[in-house]
């Protein structure tokens, strides 16, 4: 109950600093991609800010604490190794970031306004996590990585 | 010391004009927002210890291995955030002036990436990079870069 309404909660708080900060717009987004153009700093101005409070948080409340609110252990990537997946996976990201300017968190955040596009982005992505799957069983016969 | 602590309304005053001269639009906005970007991070892991990565969270909600409903409450509230603002506020949901094919060649591309590279913009850039990750930090420099490349190239499209 109270991991569901935490869950709920920060789902709700974070689809509305996308929403305020104008990242669910892919204009925005691939306003600030395009450098060499009519460049748009929001995104670094929303993504540093995140960063001053995530960091904070950390590096120096993270470790002063025996674990999480409603379960046994706070859940962190265990993996360090910058291998050849992770850059492929970002190369191919970074790709379908600028020809769609949508990443999933203001697509799924997008859902609110009842756009078919977004619709069809998302299941077009969801069918590329499948394909990422099959990809990754031909690449590694046997891994069981969590995504971060 | 103390001089620095004196020149310090000197310095606030030429950081104001600075961001005067360079007048981005919706600065305020792009602050407050990034900050609660940050804030929800912060409430997912204080409260049950997981990295808010809204690819992984998404995979979870669509394909779900073992019963993860927090899962699904996340991604509830995540479009009723912006569902409350566009109906209590006056606020304007975008337009989505992207052509059909680059939505879904880019959702595919976006699926199968962040998929492959374990993380997106949240996963990576906020929360690993907050953690201090290398692994976080080279890839969200490399999803920037080729976001950079693939923007400049698809300018000289007709």
């Amino acid at each position: 109950m109270k991991i569901h309404a935490s869950a709920l909660l920060s789902g709700m708080i974070f689809g509305l600093g996308l929403a305020i900060s104008g990242m669910t717009d892919p204009e925005n987004i691939q306003g600030f991609l395009d450098i060499t153009r009519d460049w748009r700093p929001h995104l670094a101005l929303v993504m540093g800010s995140a960063l001053v409070v995530s960091t904070l948080f950390f590096q120096f409340v993270v470790p002063r604490l025996k674990g999480p609110l409603f379960t046994a252990s706070f859940l962190l990537p265990l993996t360090s190794v910058v291998d050849q997946k992770l850059i492929i996976g970002a190369v191919l990201f970074g790709v379908g970031w600028g020809i769609s300017g949508l990443c999933p968190g203001p697509a799924v955040a997008g859902l609110a306004y009842l756009e078919p596009k977004i619709l069809g982005f998302i299941v077009a992505m969801a069918l590329g996590f499948k394909v990422a799957d099959w990809l990754s069983a031909q690449m590694v016969p046997k891994q069981s990585e969590q995504q971060v | 010391m103390k001089g620095s602590l004196t020149a310090f309304p000197c310095y606030a005053r030429l950081l104001a004009n600075v961001v005067k001269q360079v007048d981005i639009p919706l600065i305020q906005e792009s602050m407050i927002g990034g900050g609660l970007i940050g804030l929800a991070s912060v409430a997912l892991m204080l409260s049950q210890g997981r990295i808010a990565g809204i690819s992984s969270i998404t995979y979870r909600a669509i394909f779900p291995s073992v019963f993860e409903l927090w899962s699904l409450f996340f991604i509830a509230g995540l479009v009723i955030g912006p569902l409350l603002l566009v109906t209590i506020t006056d606020f304007e949901a975008p337009s989505f002036n992207g052509s059909w094919l680059s939505i879904l060649v880019g959702g595919l591309f976006v699926g199968i990436g962040t998929r492959l590279g374990s993380g997106c913009t949240s996963g990576h850039g906020v929360c690993g990079i907050g953690r201090g990750s290398v692994r976080s930090l080279i890839a969200t420099l490399t999803f920037m870069l080729f976001g950079v490349i693939t923007v400049f190239l698809l300018g000289f499209l007709p």
